[in-house]
C-alpha cells in the first residue's frame, strides 16, 4: 500500500513534469517538488503498514474503533435511528426555546461541512484504485462510523466551553482536557496539544488543499488547461474576504446552496441509476464480487478494503473529532441528544451520497474492462484501473454523470466549487478552534491562522493530486490517532449519558411537544 | 376582569390599530391585555457554523430588543388607564405562535392588524391574519 502510494505520487509527479511545457507551470511543478519532498516522511508513518503485510495500521485502527463504539452501544446506529429523525424532525423541542439552533439546522450545518469533494472525487479515487468493490467497504464503514460520531459529539457537547458572552467553543481537545480531568486520568492536556496540532494540519489538508485541488481540476475539465496557482488565488482571496473580512454574505448565500447542490446531485444520480435500471443488478454484482474476491485489481479485494474504508473515513469524519467541534456550539440540555443527531451523518454522507457516486461510475461503464478475462486492466504502474478516457478523481465522477447527462459536467463544477467552498470555510472553523485553544483567542493570532489558512489555498491548488490527497490523508488520519483514544477512555461517560437518556425517554419525563 | 385578549404587535401602524381596537375592547368587557411580539424563526433554515455559535446570544439580545423597544412603548400609559396588561415576546411561526399563547393563557380572543410589516411576503406566503383565521383555538378580530 506504502509503495503503491508512493508510485501513485512519483508518477503523477512526473506526468505532471514531463507533459507540460516547463516555462507555463513552472510555478507549480516548484510548489509540487518542494511539498511533496517535505511532507514525505509524515505520510508514510501515518500510512505504514501492519508488519508483513500492506494494510495500513490506521485504517485498522478506525475500523475496529467503529465496531468497537457499534458493540459497546448495543448497536446505537440502528437502535437510536427513528429517535434520531424525531428529533431532527423537532418532535422533542420545546417550543419555548424556539429561536435556538434546531437540531435540524444543527445536521444541516455539519453535514455541509463533511458533503463535500470527499463523496465526488474521494469515491472516484477510491473505485479508481480498488475497483467496484471499494464500494462495498465504503458503506460498511459509513454504517460502522454512524457509531464513532455518535460518541464524539456526545462529548463535544458535554465538555465544551462556555462563556459569558453566551458563545462556546468545543471539541476533543476540550473533552480530552475535560473529560481526563474528571476521570482521573493522566494526559489529558498532552493529547489535546497533539490533537489540536493534528486538526490544524488536516484543516491545511484534508480541509483545505484537496478541496482547492480538486476543485481546480475540475474547472480545467470545463475550460481547458491552466496554471493552478490562478485558481488558488482566486479562492485565497474569497475565503480571505469570508473568514478576515468578515464578509458573512458569501459564507450565507453559500451554507443555503450547498444543501440544494446536495439534493440536486443525489437526484441527478437516481436519475442516471433509473435509465440504466437494467445494469443496477450487474452493479452490486461488481461491488460484492470485488469486496471479496480478486477481480484484478492492484492489491486484490484487500485492496478494495483499504480504499473503501480510507475514502468512508474521508468523506464523513466519523472518529476524527471534527464533527464534535461543530456539534459542540449547539444549545441543548442534553448532550447525547446531539450524537444521536449527529450519527445521522456518515449515513447521509458516506451510505447514500458516495453510494450514488460509486454507481454512478460503475453503471455508466468507466472502467476498462478486459474483454477476455473480464478483469480490469490496470494503467502503465499497475497502481490504478484503466477509465475509458484516462480520467481520475473528479475528473471521473464527471464524465460519469456527463455520460447520461450531456452537459451535466457544469453543473458538477458549480457544485464541485460550493461543495469545495463550503467545507473550506467549515474547517478553516476546525481549524480555527484549535488554533485558538493553544495560543488563546485573540485578534492577532486568529489572524496569523487564517492568512496561513490562504496561503495553503494557492499551494493545494497548484500541486498535483497525488502528493495533495497523501498529506490531507495523513493529516486527518492523525487527528483520529489522539481522539480515538479518547473516545476509548472516554466512551463509559457516554454510556452513563446514554442509560440515563433512555430510561427518563421509557418513563415519559422526556416526551414529545408535538 | 373576565378574561384575556391576546394582541399581535410589531410596532407596524397597523398594529397600533389593533392595539387601540383591543385597548377599547378591554375597557368595555372588563379583560386583561396579552400584548404578544413574535419574532419570524424557522428551525429549518439553513446557518453558518458562526451564526451557530452565536446564537444563543443573539437570541437573547433579539428578545431583550422587542421588549425594550417595541412593547415596552406600547404598553407604557396603559396600566394607568385602568387594564392589566403583560407582554410576552417568542420565537416561531407568527400565527401559531399567537394561537398557543392563545391557547395557554386561556384567552377568549386574539386581535391583530390586518397586515404587518411586509405586504410581499403575505401575498406569496399567506397572511398572519389569515392563517390565524384558519387556526385559531378562540375568535379572531382583524383590523384593517
Amino acid at each position: 500500500m506504502n509503495t503503491q502510494v508512493k508510485i501513485l505520487g512519483l508518477a503523477a509527479l512526473g506526468a505532471a513534469v514531463s507533459a507540460v511545457p516547463v516555462t507555463a507551470q513552472s510555478i507549480d511543478e516548484q510548489v509540487n517538488a518542494v511539498f511533496a519532498s517535505s511532507t514525505g516522511w509524515f505520510v508514510n508513518l501515518i500510512f505504514s503498514s501492519f508488519p508483513g503485510t500492506s494494510f495500513p495500521w490506521i485504517v485498522g485502527w478506525l475500523v475496529v474503533a467503529a465496531t468497537i463504539f457499534t458493540i459497546y452501544f448495543g448497536f446505537i446506529q440502528f437502535r437510536a435511528f427513528g429517535h434520531a429523525i424525531a428529533l431532527v424532525k423537532g418532535d422533542y423541542s420545546d417550543p419555548d426555546d424556539a429561536g435556538e439552533v434546531s437540531h435540524f439546522q444543527a445536521l444541516a450545518t455539519a453535514l455541509s461541512g463533511t458533503v463535500g469533494l470527499g463523496n465526488i472525487a474521494g469515491v472516484a479515487v477510491a473505485i479508481g484504485i480498488g475497483g467496484p468493490g471499494a464500494t462495498f467497504w465504503l458503506i460498511l464503514a459509513g454504517l460502522l462510523g454512524m457509531a464513532s460520531k455518535f460518541t464524539e459529539c456526545t462529548l463535544g457537547v458535554k465538555y465544551r466551553n462556555e462563556y459569558p458572552d453566551g458563545t462556546v467553543s468545543g471539541g476533543p481537545m476540550y473533552y480530552l482536557t475535560k473529560g481526563f480531568e474528571e476521570r482521573g486520568l493522566p494526559m489529558g492536556k498532552i493529547l489535546a496539544v497533539l490533537f489540536s496540532i493534528f486538526c490544524i494540519l488536516g484543516a491545511f489538508g484534508g480541509g483545505n488543499m484537496f478541496q482547492a485541488n480538486q476543485a481546480h481540476a475540475q474547472i480545467t475539465n470545463v475550460v481547458g488547461d491552466y496554471p493552478g496557482w490562478i485558481t488558488g488565488i482566486v479562492f485565497a482571496v474569497i475565503v480571505f474576504s469570508v473568514i478576515v473580512g468578515g464578509l458573512k454574505s458569501i459564507a450565507s448565500v453559500t451554507e443555503k446552496i450547498v444543501p440544494f447542490m446536495g439534493i440536486l446531485y443525489v437526484v441527478t444520480a437516481l436519475i442516471i441509476l433509473l435509465m440504466n435500471y437494467d445494469r443496477i443488478g450487474w452493479a452490486f454484482g461488481e461491488i460484492f464480487d470485488g469486496a471479496f474476491t480478486n477481480t484484478g485489481i492492484a492489491g486484490g479485494a484487500v485492496g478494495a478494503l483499504i480504499q473503501g474504508f480510507k475514502r468512508a473515513a474521508f468523506s464523513n469524519e466519523a472518529g476524527v473529532g471534527s464533527a464534535a467541534i461543530a456539534h459542540s456550539a449547539v444549545r441543548t440540555k442534553e448532550p447525547i441528544t446531539e450524537g444521536f443527531v449527529s450519527l445521522l451523518e456518515p449515513l447521509i454522507d458516506t451510505v447514500i451520497i458516495c453510494t450514488m457516486t460509486a454507481l454512478v461510475i460503475i453503471i455508466t461503464g468507466q472502467l476498462v474492462v478486459d474483454a477476455e478475462t473480464g478483469r480490469y486492466l490496470l494503467d502503465e504502474g499497475a497502481s490504478t484501473i484503466q477509465t475509458v478516457d484516462g480520467n481520475k478523481g473528479v475528473a471521473l465522477t464527471s464524465a460519469a454523470f456527463s455520460a447520461s447527462f450531456g452537459g451535466f459536467q457544469y453543473v458538477l463544477a458549480v457544485a464541485v466549487i460550493l461543495f469545495a467552498f463550503s467545507t473550506m470555510i467549515s474547517w478553516s472553523y476546525y481549524g480555527l478552534k484549535a488554533w485558538t485553544f493553544l495560543f488563546g483567542e485573540g485578534q492577532t493570532t486568529e489572524l496569523v491562522f487564517k492568512l496561513l489558512f490562504c496561503v495553503f489555498i494557492v499551494i493545494g491548488a497548484a500541486a498535483s493530486l497525488g502528493p495533495v490527497i497523501d498529506f490531507s490523508d495523513a493529516a486527518i488520519f492523525s487527528m483520529a490517532i489522539v481522539n480515538i483514544i479518547g473516545l476509548y477512555l472516554l466512551m463509559p461517560i457516554v454510556k452513563r449519558e446514554l442509560n440515563s437518556y433512555m430510561a427518563r425517554l421509557d418513563s415519559g419525563e422526556i416526551r414529545k411537544f408535538a | 376582569m373576565t378574561g384575556k385578549i391576546v394582541v399581535g404587535y410589531d410596532a407596524s401602524p397597523s398594529a397600533k390599530r389593533a392595539l387601540d381596537f383591543a385597548l377599547n375592547a378591554a375597557l368595555a368587557n372588563g379583560s386583561g391585555l396579552i400584548v404578544a411580539h413574535v419574532l419570524e424563526w424557522s428551525p429549518y433554515t439553513f446557518l453558518t457554523k458562526e451564526e451557530i455559535e452565536e446564537r444563543h446570544a443573539r437570541r437573547n439580545m433579539e428578545l431583550a430588543r422587542a421588549e425594550e423597544a417595541i412593547l415596552k412603548p406600547a404598553v407604557t400609559g396603559l396600566g394607568a388607564k385602568g387594564v392589566t396588561v403583560e407582554t410576552v415576546s417568542r420565537f416561531g411561526n407568527i400565527a401559531e405562535v399567537l394561537a398557543k399563547i392563545a391557547r395557554d393563557q386561556k384567552a377568549e380572543q386574539i386581535i391583530v392588524g390586518r397586515t404587518g410589516h411586509s405586504g410581499l411576503t403575505s401575498r406569496l406566503f399567506g397572511s398572519v391574519a389569515g392563517s390565524l383565521a384558519q387556526a385559531a383555538p378562540v375568535a379572531v378580530t382583524i383590523v384593517p
